[in-house]
Order: C-alpha cells, then structure tokens, then sequence
C-alpha cells in the first residue's frame, strides 16, 4: 500500500511537469504584451523606456529558456511567482481564496450526492415507468441550465418572495457559521443541481447494470426483501463507477464555480481565474492552471485508493 | 445487405431508403423528433431574423426603457429601451453559428487526430494520446478561457474568429479520445490491409478509408458538442471574454448592468436564459436520440 502510493505519487511528476511546460508555451508563443497592455489600460501614451523597465522588473525581458527555469525552479518550492497585474505572489493570491472555493465544492458535493443516488437508483427500479421518464427529464434540464442563470434565479427568487439577500461578504466558517452556511449555500445548491444530474445518470446506468448480475438473484432466490437486495447488494456495486463520476466532476467543480462566483460576487479561486484571464496575467493563469492538474492528479489517485477499498477483488499492484 | 443481393436496386431505393430512415427516427424517438423540432424553430427564427423579430435588436429607445412585457414588447425592454424579444431572436442567430461552426471544427479536427493517432499507432500515438490526457484533465471552460487570453479578440464579417476557436479547441481531445478507440478496431480490419497493400498513402487510408467508418460516433459528438458549444459561448460571453456588446448574445443580455435589475426587470433575467437552457435542452435531446438510433451500444 505503502509503496503504491509512493509509485504513483511519483508518476504524478511527469503529468505535471507536462502541464507546466504546455501551459507555459502556449501562453508565450502568442501574441497580445501584457506590458502594453497594463501600462496603456488607461489610454496613455506610454515611452519605450517605461515599456523596457516594466518587462524587466517583471522579468520578461530574459530569454524564454531562463523564464522558464525561474518558473520550473519556483515550483518545485510551491513559489509560483508574482502576479503580473497586481504584483502579489501568485501563492498568495491563491491561498486566500481557496478555503472559500473549497467550502462550497464540498457542500457542493454532498448535495450532489445525497440527491442524486436515490435520485439515480429509483429511476432505474422503475425503469420505463413515468417517474424514471420524470426523473430522466429533470436531469436533463438539470444539465441544460447554465449554472450562472440559475444562480440569478435563485437570488431574484430570495429577493421578490423573501425580501432577503445573502450576506455580502464572506466570513470563515469557525469565525461565523451562520454568516458563513448563508452566503455559502446558494452557490453549492446550483453547482450540486448541475452535479447531481451528472452522477445521477450514472447511477442510473449502473444499477440497470447491476440488477441483471447473477448475485442479485441468487439474493433474490435467498428470499432476502427486495429493500436489502437493493440498498446491500445492487447500490453497494453500483457505487464503484459512480464514484469515478464524483471525483471526477469534484476535481471539475472549477468550472462551473468560474461563472457562479461570479453571480454570487464570490471572491474564490474562479473570479480570480477571470480576472487573470481578462487582464492576460500569464502568472496567475499558470498558477491556477497548477492547482487545477494538481487537484485531478490527487483526485484520481484518491478513486483508485477508494475503489480497491471498497471492491476487495481489486488489489494494489 | 441489400446492396449484395441485389445491386441495381440499390440506385432506385436511395432516396426512399433516406426517407424511410427519416421517419423511423421520427417513430422511434419521439423526444429526439421534439428536439429536432426546437432546433428548425431557432434556426429559422435566426436565418430570418431580420423579418421575424417585431424590433430592431440594436436600436435604443429612452422612451421605453425597461417597460415590462406588453403586446408592442413580448418580452419587455432592456436598460437600453431595446425589444428583448427581438435581441433574443437575433441572439439565437448568434447562438447557432458560433455553436455550430465551433463544435463543427473542434469535431472535424478531433476526428482527424483521433484516427490519425490510432492509424499511426506506436510512438505517435503515445505522444498524442499522452498531450490529450493532459487537455482532458481540464474543464473545456478553463480551456477555453486560456484561449481566450492567448488568441484575443478578432472580428471578421461581424464574428469573433478566436471565440470560435477558442471554443472548438477545447473539443478537440475530447473527440480525439473518443474516435481513436473507433479507429482503432477499424485499423485492424482486411480491407485496411488491402488498401495499403494496394500502395495507398498513409492519407488516403486515414481521409478515404478511415474517416467514413467512425461517422456514427462522430455525428453523435458533433450534436452532443453543439450543445456545449452553445452553453460555452453563453459563459463566455456572461464572463465579459466572449461576444461584445452591441451583438446581441444570450449569455451576454444576462451580464453586466443587466443582472442590477432584479426587482425592477425580472424578464431581462428570465427570457434569456430560458432561450440558453432550451437550446442546449433541444440538442441534447436530439444528440441522445440520435445515439441511441445509429448506435445503441456507444456511449460518449
């Protein structure tokens, strides 16, 4: 167990180091001066000289090889440079972002789970009948809805029937529960609807799967109630795909949090992502893009943990 | 099966063949049929928007700004004192074309790498299966936004070209993915074997042998991406990085100053959206039927 998390931990190297190579090129080779960009934001006429001085205290006036081993270097060490719009280590600029990025995908995912699996598993018992027809549509639309409109939905909902707007402002958890589940719940409700259909299909499929399996008759032939054939015997197998499901749309939570952070005016990792997109801030983009393989990379790991955890037939090779 | 028994049936039955399939598709998926008709619907509504929709989408009007819905403005005004009604039916036009063009290239060229990569097999397939893996580790939405930051802006006949590639790239791997493990069974078919016994290039095998027998899945990812093309575009747009004001897009009638108007415009907030959610409903409604038609045991 020991040793196969060590092998795989160091397969992570090459996965990431491939990354970082990709995003930093492809963000280089083309077009657009951020300089020029950020000196003239205001319509000024900038000198060369102001140009020159900028590229160089923000280091690109070095050639690409040893912008490239600077940046190589710093991650190895978790330093991800400066920013270069605001001039703050991208480090930081992550850091204090991340614990409210990181609340919501995980009450995101709760949601999601706690929906979606009864939700999953009924639709395929009743197979064909109008509650899976129901069921179906329900996460189709789930999946058609774009998760910043049923964002605004929601607050145009709280607003014209309750007369009531979440908090503005986020406050840590420990410092002010209530403060905090009220502001963070509206955004984890509208990516765990989206989430949930998602997993809820897959459910669906796989218990379909399952019940055609041979030990659920021979429970079945055991006389065991239809309720323990399904929740021991049919759900317990049907869990291993969906739980790749989870993890994997856990570790895609980012995307769908770059847009609704943004209805909720929440200032988590995806507003920062576009901000740094929209001002060309080339550091930060590669210091989220980091985390982001960083966070699939662990993900991934952690499903093949769970999987021969939870299937004793699958071992640690 | 026909085709061998009896050849010169074949030419006369072309057409009531296509016909036939028409309407067993229709018979058979009757929410796939429901789709496809929303999808008629907003394409012609966007063809023809110019005699369909009841205003100009960009004209401003002071004297009607965020009137509510009334038979002169279905769906209300804007801020602008702009026909929502109208910005939504030219919206659709920029919806489809952006949705359609990007999902068609990103499909197109995945498909292409993807059959190239399982024909080659060997090291390039590795290489190109190793870079995929890495795309295929991000959410198309952060990809696109990388894009959008690296290409910039690039009007051309009123569309932004590097919109419609930053969203189309994104799509790339993930068709790639799919079509290579079509391929690859099809590589190790005779009449492969034949042709490049036959001293066929290597791209005429991959365009001429190759492509025509991965079809299905890519007619099935190509709808399936138009859908997330559209849901992309609108995000995009949403976020301030996608189309510019005064081109009327959905997920751009829903950014901004629009969003400030919750209690005094609900509308500007429901139509919108409600165009994006039943696009995107429509496509993936066709695009699941029209799996399930051409090929039950496919899954994307």
């Amino acid at each position: 167990m020991v040793t196969y998390l060590l092998k795989r931990l160091l397969l992570m190297i090459p996965t990431l180091l491939g990354v970082a190579l990709l995003v930093f090129f492809m963000l280089r080779v083309l077009p657009g001066d951020i300089v020029e960009i950020k000196l003239s934001a205001d319509g000024a006429v900038v000198s060369q000289q102001a140009l020159e001085a900028e590229r160089a205290r923000l280091g690109l006036d070095k050639p690409l090889a040893a912008q490239l081993g600077d940046w190589l270097v710093g991650l190895t060490t978790g330093d991800l440079g400066r920013s270069m719009w605001t001039n703050r280590p991208v480090y930081d600029e992550i850091a204090t972002r991340l614990p409210l990025t990181f609340q919501v995908a995980l009450m995101a995912t709760v949601i999601a789970v706690f929906v979606a699996l009864p939700m999953g598993t009924l639709s395929a018992l009743y197979r064909g009948s109008w509650l899976d027809y129901t069921l179906r549509i329900v996460t189709m639309a789930g999946l058609a809805v774009p998760s910043f409109w049923l964002g605004m939905l929601v607050i145009m909902m709280l607003l014209l029937w309750f007369d009531w707007l979440p908090p503005l402002g986020y406050k840590p958890f420990w410092e002010d529960p209530i403060a905090n589940i009220s502001l963070l719940i509206w955004p984890a409700l509208v990516i765990g609807i989206r989430y949930s259909a998602v997993v809820a299909r897959m459910m669906r499929s796989s218990i379909i799967e399952v019940m055609q399996e041979d030990y659920i008759r021979t429970a079945r032939a055991k006389g065991l109630f239809e309720r323990v054939v399904v929740a021991r015997h049919a759900m317990r197998n049907a869990m291993l795909p969906t739980i790749t499901v989870v993890g994997l749309e856990f570790a895609f939570l980012l995307g769908g949090l770059v847009v609704t952070e943004q209805v909720f005016n929440l200032n988590g990792i995806g507003r920062l992502f576009v901000q740094a997109a929209a001002n060309n801030d080339f550091t930060l983009i590669q210091g989220i893009v980091m985390l982001i393989a960083l966070i699939f990379v662990m993900i991934n790991l952690l499903i093949d943990v769970l999987y021969a955890l939870l299937d004793p037939r699958i071992r640690f090779q | 099966m026909a085709d061998i028994s009896s050849p010169t049936t074949k030419v006369v039955d072309a057409p009531r063949r296509q016909r036939g399939q028409i309407m067993l598709f229709v018979t058979t998926q009757p929410m796939g049929s429901a789709g496809l008709i929303v999808i008629m619907i907003m394409m012609i509504a966007g063809i023809f928007a110019e005699s369909v929709a009841p205003h100009d989408p960009v004209t401003m009007n002071y004297m009607a700004m965020l009137a509510p819905p009334t038979l002169e403005h279905p769906f209300g005004t804007d801020a602008y004192g702009r026909d929502v009604l109208s910005r939504i039916i030219y919206g659709a036009r920029t919806a489809l074309v952006i949705g359609l063009v990007s999902s068609f290239l990103g499909s197109s060229v995945g498909a292409l790498i993807g059959v190239a990569s399982a024909y080659f097999g060997g090291k390039t397939d590795m290489a190109i299966q190793r870079l995929i893996d890495i795309l295929l580790s991000f959410p198309i939405i952060i990809l696109a936004m990388v894009m959008v930051a690296i290409l910039g802006r690039n009007l051309w006949l009123g569309i932004d070209i590097n919109l419609v590639l930053a969203i189309a790239i994104p799509i790339i791997p993930k068709v790639a993915r799919v079509t290579r493990s079509a391929a690859l069974s099809i590589r190790e078919l005779p009449y492969i074997d034949a042709a490049r016994t036959a001293g066929f290039s290597h791209a005429r095998i991959v365009l001429r042998h190759m492509l025509p027998n991965v079809m299905a899945p890519y007619l099935i990812l190509l709808t399936a991406f138009i859908a997330q093309a559209i849901l992309l575009e609108a995000s995009l747009s949403f976020l301030g990085l996608g189309v510019t004001e005064p081109t009327p897009a959905w997920g751009l009638m829903l950014s901004g100053n629009n969003a400030d108007f919750y209690r005094e415009a609900p509308w500007l907030v429901l139509f919108p959206g409600l165009a994006i959610s039943l696009a995107v409903f429509a496509f993936n409604l066709f695009g699941d039927s029209l799996r399930d038609f051409l090929d039950p045991k496919f899954k994307a």
